[in-house]
């Protein structure tokens, strides 16, 4: 399933946000539960045999990438990484303005966070904490537009960028992109628990007006989520696929793009299509690295506080 | 200062401002006045970028794709379109290949979801154990998902070549036949299906490992007081515990399968990957989209699938919703 956006959460399938979270590290203190049992040798034993099939593609993706295509595509293929990696990524490079792709994959990508986060952290915020007139029909709709493919919308679309004159242009990808749904339910989950009434009617009572409070409040305390939300966010828009193919060319495309068409020219080259794939995941293998707990708190949490 | 903010809130204290002397009562009104508009339209404003941007560019396209379908827009002029009334629906549906793509779009969402699925709930439970290294372990599981439909459907493709594939060479080492992995009807949507797999399990694997943490311990306790064993626990009291959980990734990727796009463009690349293989074996409706509209070019059909998929997508939300109802009546 391709999810275009790191998708969760119609609300009404999902436990009540009043559930109760245990604090971190509450297992310790649990008394024998079945779901606390230690993991036996089975566990660790396949947990392995899945943690290796999750890399393998990822080391076969290099090993291949520092090859030439006949050494790859041998009867016996290589499995270790050989020493072409350089000679390939240079020819990835020039072949596929692969140089020109990743500079717009950053602005893209870097567009959409900022502006996602500030967008759906106000109205997450709103949603949270402010009472309005049809806050809960308004709320089921921006849950409703998640099951909503982009498939259906591309034609006319592509029509409407043109007629704006963003036709091929980075313009195009950015624009319909600016909010997310997703955003907008995973700011108000969070800022619904993390931040205490008390707080606002403070400033309030000090005299600061709803925007005051956004910046020196609900900012703060919504940092956390904010940095999960743009890491989600971030790889979310480095990935897209779909929309980006149809709207860009070739002369102007991000990194996906790029690697798309590269792979679609009549005889690729194997290796160098590769180099290609390992340079567009480089960069998030890294976020991931550096960011994986995070993420992965961010999923759990964002999946448990329908 | 904060004289007469009428918010309903059930928190806000009484107005404080009642022991306080008023200052000059005509700045006062005003001031009250534009705090009490401020109160009013500050909702509507955080709001409205999303419902803008929404507007403008996913709702007004949906429904205007409604009356492009019924007109003659062809790629090379864009701006010229021409009533046509339902031509563009009759040409689709009389369109065999359209047929098989619904077909192949249909199959490959069952075989990419359901072992899917299956696997996320096996391994988070393995991951629900107390175990070294968990989030080692989660991290390495979703490493997948930080990859691009792009990136992984091209290297799952030199994987299942038919030619030095790693795959083929692997099966012909244990001694099994040379396949044609995307020649073929049922192994090219295998080969789709096991890229999306690899992509989203760990997804989900996290997904549901958190709703199983947020099952009470007590319903553990009970049932092992009562002599249930390890794998009656998972069945009555985990799975039972995850019901809404599990519908809502069954939703999700019932969602996400309908717009499978880049595993088949990318699985033999060039021509054969705008029409899903050369007997279109693993086109899938939104490459079906794209080759009407981007490759030959006519956006009116292109719409009119846009249109089917819709009425696809309700057909399958309508199943959805009489099979939660089954399973929340058969629960009891």
């Amino acid at each position: 399933m391709t999810i275009t956006s790191p998708t969760q959460a119609p609300g009404s399938v999902l436990p009540a946000p009043a559930v109760h979270r245990a604090p971190k590290r509450a297992g310790r203190f649990r008394p024998g539960a079945g779901q606390q049992l230690k993991g036996g040798p089975f566990a660790y034993i396949a947990l392995a045999v899945v943690g290796i099939g999750s890399l393998l593609p990822l080391y076969w993706t290099l090993v291949a990438a520092s090859h030439t295509q006949d050494e790859v595509l041998a009867s016996t293929p290589p499995f270790l990484p050989g020493g072409r990696l350089m000679h390939n990524l240079d020819a990835a490079w020039n072949q596929a303005h692969l140089g020109k792709a990743i500079v717009n994959s950053f602005i893209v990508s870097s567009c959409i966070t900022v502006a996602t986060l500030f967008f759906c952290t106000l109205a997450g915020y709103a949603f949270a904490k402010m009472r309005f007139r049809g806050r809960g029909a308004l709320m089921t709709g921006v849950i409703a537009t998640l099951t909503i493919p982009p498939q259906l919308s591309v034609v006319p679309l592509f029509m409407l960028m043109s007629d704006l004159g963003w036709g091929g242009s980075l313009e195009s990808v950015i624009f319909p992109t600016l909010v997310s749904a997703f955003g907008v339910f995973f700011m108000r989950q969070y800022l619904s628990e993390a931040l205490p009434y008390e707080l606002i009617e403070a400033a309030r009572i000090d005299g600061a007006n709803n925007f005051r409070v956004v910046l020196s409040i609900v900012l703060p305390v919504a940092r956390p989520a904010m940095m999960v939300l743009g890491m989600l966010t971030f790889v979310q828009a480095w990935n897209d696929f779909f929309w980006p193919y149809l709207a860009l060319n070739q002369q102007n495309p991000t990194l996906q793009v790029a690697l798309g068409q590269l792979s679609a020219s009549y005889t690729p080259d194997q290796s160098i299509v590769m180099a290609g794939a390992l340079i567009s995941t480089l960069p998030l293998l890294a976020v991931f690295v550096l960011f994986g707990k995070r993420i992965v708190g961010g999923i759990m949490s964002g999946a448990v506080k329908g | 200062m904060a004289t007469s903010t009428p918010t309903r809130d059930a928190h806000t204290p009484p107005p404080s401002g009642s022991q306080r002397k008023p200052v000059n009562a005509r700045r006062q009104t005003w001031r009250s006045r534009l705090w009490r508009f401020d109160d009013k339209a500050s909702p509507y404003a955080y709001i409205a970028p999303f419902f803008l941007v929404f507007g403008a560019f996913g709702l007004y396209p949906l429904i205007y794709t409604g009356w492009i379908a019924l007109h003659r827009v062809e790629m090379t002029g864009l701006d010229r379109m021409e009533w046509v009334g339902w031509a563009n629906f009759d040409r689709i549906l009389h369109d065999a290949e359209f047929w098989t793509a619904v077909s192949n779009t249909f199959l490959i969402g069952v075989m990419s979801t359901v072992p899917q699925l299956l696997v996320a709930l096996g391994l988070a439970h393995l991951l629900n154990y107390k175990l070294r290294a968990s989030t080692f372990w989660r991290t390495v599981i979703l490493t997948p998902y930080a990859t691009s439909v792009a990136s992984a459907a091209l290297v799952f493709a030199l994987v299942f070549r038919a030619d030095g594939g790693l795959l083929n060479w692997a099966l012909h080492f244990v001694g099994l036949g040379h396949t044609n992995w995307a020649n073929g009807h049922w192994t090219s949507k295998i080969a789709i299906s096991v890229i999306v797999i690899w992509r989203w399990t760990g997804y989900n694997t996290l997904i549901y490992l958190a709703a199983m943490q947020a099952v009470p311990t007590d319903l553990y306790e009970a049932a092992s007081l009562d002599g249930a064993s390890r794998w009656q626990q998972f069945r009555k009291v985990t799975i039972p515990s995850l019901r809404p959980t599990i519908l809502f990734t069954i939703v999700i990727s019932t969602i996400g399968s309908m717009q499978l796009f880049g595993e088949p463009l990318l699985l033999e690349g060039g021509t054969l990957g705008a029409i899903g293989g050369n007997e279109h074996q693993y086109e899938t409706l939104s490459v079906y989209l794209y080759n009407y509209g981007w490759n030959l070019g006519h956006l009116g059909p292109a719409a009119a699938v846009a249109w089917a998929m819709l009425a696809l997508l309700l057909i399958i939300a309508a199943v959805n919703w009489l099979f939660g109802r089954f399973v929340r009546t058969s629960a009891v």
